[in-house]
């Protein structure tokens, strides 16, 4: 059985976020302090400090891109969630690991067409390659005419009719499952402005929900018990958890987006295994979502009905084993 | 989810006690709802007193924001009271803190909202 990884290429919600001057220099300041008296005397020594140490908290930032998140389980054609602008950092990587020359193929779920979810694609650099092949999977019906939108003039310069690769759009029923790539795909509609999806993702055993830019009510029964059952005993839900619940319930509320607290219940409720905190609020600083993330660990411990849910922030450049 | 209330002037009591959760928080909602009805400008203060309360679910926490916008638009006053230190924490991950005023004992929280409250709480409860 393949091993089936999720690369996290963007986490942020709505908007990039970079790391600023000041930003950056209070990083550096507090790994000053904190690696004072341990041994960082070589550049090899302070990445495995960074990485592995008591440092490695320090090691990232929440960043970031926005919404772009792999799924790999060993086979060749590749399998992304959104195109958001990590598409683009992960478009390098492809191009570093095969070269222009060799023609791949993308499977790519779109949860909806909002800009932050679609606006890596016009620097996805396979899409200029002839050879390769790119399938956008959605269910909304206007799925090809947003990335066709973008790319005209006077927002981008060069027409979506330039690119070089084949590129297909292929529009998904809410609700059934599909054999795609390896994967059984069954797609969610979910409460967003002008309507999301979510996608449960099955192969081996193992199971993925990606399941963002969605408000969830649990206060009607009907809804969460649906939502209940697509997130059922699910390996990792990669959840939406850009507001604290009493944002999302009050100035907050019909914008679209859940909160970690629901999150977690949602995943208690389903048995799911593994929480994953996703498409960050572009206000907050790498301080404010890691205490964020503290927090949510706390109140999956105090809440707790049965098995532990481990919950993790995701961050670009995470990668999880199941 | 019981509710019971006792009133000290112009201010009630409603002493909480369960799970607030999926299961009980239509309960919770219908039990509140008369209550928060009369929480208006020159009506009912309410002290909502949690010390009965083990835990509150998300949907139990939308019920008091709903009930905390309808008083706020009535011009009344609800705050919480003798939350048990999980439902504290529970309320403090959520930014519950942030919308409520949240004390430590009912007594406490008479004292911010009406002195006529707190006086006739005392005369009731000696020492």
């Amino acid at each position: 059985m393949p091993a089936v990884r999720v690369k996290f290429w963007g986490t942020r919600g709505s908007i990039p976020v970079a790391l600023d001057a000041a930003a950056l220099k209070e990083r550096l300041a507090s790994a000053l302090v904190a690696a004072s008296g341990h041994d960082v005397g070589t550049i090899e020594k302070a990445r495995a400090w960074l990485e592995r140490g008591p440092g490695s908290a320090l090691g990232h930032t929440f960043g970031g891109d926005s919404p772009c998140v792999q799924l790999e389980a060993g086979a060749a054609e590749y399998v992304l969630c959104d195109l958001g602008t990590g598409a683009r950092v992960f478009a390098n990587r492809v191009l570093q690991r095969h070269g222009p020359a060799s023609p791949q193929v993308f499977h790519v779920f779109m949860s909806h067409l909002h800009w932050d979810h679609i606006m890596g694609f016009p620097f996805f650099t396979p899409a200029y390659l002839p050879g390769n092949r790119i399938v956008i999977y959605g269910c909304h019906r206007d799925l090809e005419h947003a990335f066709r939108r973008q790319h005209a003039a006077p927002s981008f310069p060069v027409p979506f009719e330039r690119l070089g690769a084949r590129i297909e759009f292929v529009t998904l029923a809410p609700g059934r499952p599909y054999d795609i790539a390896g994967w059984s795909v069954t797609p969610r509609r979910q409460d967003h402005s002008g309507d999301s999806y979510g996608y449960r993702f099955e192969r081996d055993r193992r199971s993925i929900v990606y399941s963002t830019d969605s408000e969830y009510k649990l206060d009607n029964a009907a809804d969460a018990q649906a939502a209940t059952a697509f997130f059922r005993e699910a390996d990792l839900v990669i959840f939406d958890a850009m507001y604290s619940l009493a944002d999302s319930v009050s100035v907050k509320e019909d914008w679209g987006h859940s909160s970690n607290v629901v999150g977690v219940e949602l995943c208690q409720l389903a048995r799911a295994k593994h929480l994953v905190l996703f498409h960050h609020e572009p206000a907050n600083s790498d301080d404010k979502i890691a205490s964020i993330w503290r927090e949510t660990v706390r109140f999956e411990e105090i809440t707790r009905n049965g098995v532990p849910l481990r919950v993790s922030a995701a961050y670009d450049g995470l990668e999880i084993e199941l | 989810m019981l509710i019971s209330q006792k009133r000290y002037a112009n201010a009630k009591v409603l002493t909480l006690s369960g799970r607030i959760d999926n299961g009980t928080s239509d309960s919770f909602k219908t039990g509140l709802g008369a209550h928060v009805a009369e929480c208006r400008a020159g009506g009912d203060r309410l002290v909502l007193d949690f010390s009965g309360v083990d835990y509150i679910s998300s949907v139990g926490l939308r019920a008091l924001m709903l009930a905390a916008r309808q008083s706020r638009e009535q011009g009344g006053t609800i705050v919480m009271a003798a939350l048990q230190p999980v439902v504290r924490e529970i309320f403090e991950i959520s930014r519950f803190t942030m919308v409520f005023d949240c004390f430590s004992t009912v007594r406490e929280a008479l004292a911010k909202i009406s002195p006529s409250a707190l006086a006739a709480y005392d005369a009731r409860t000696p020492g």
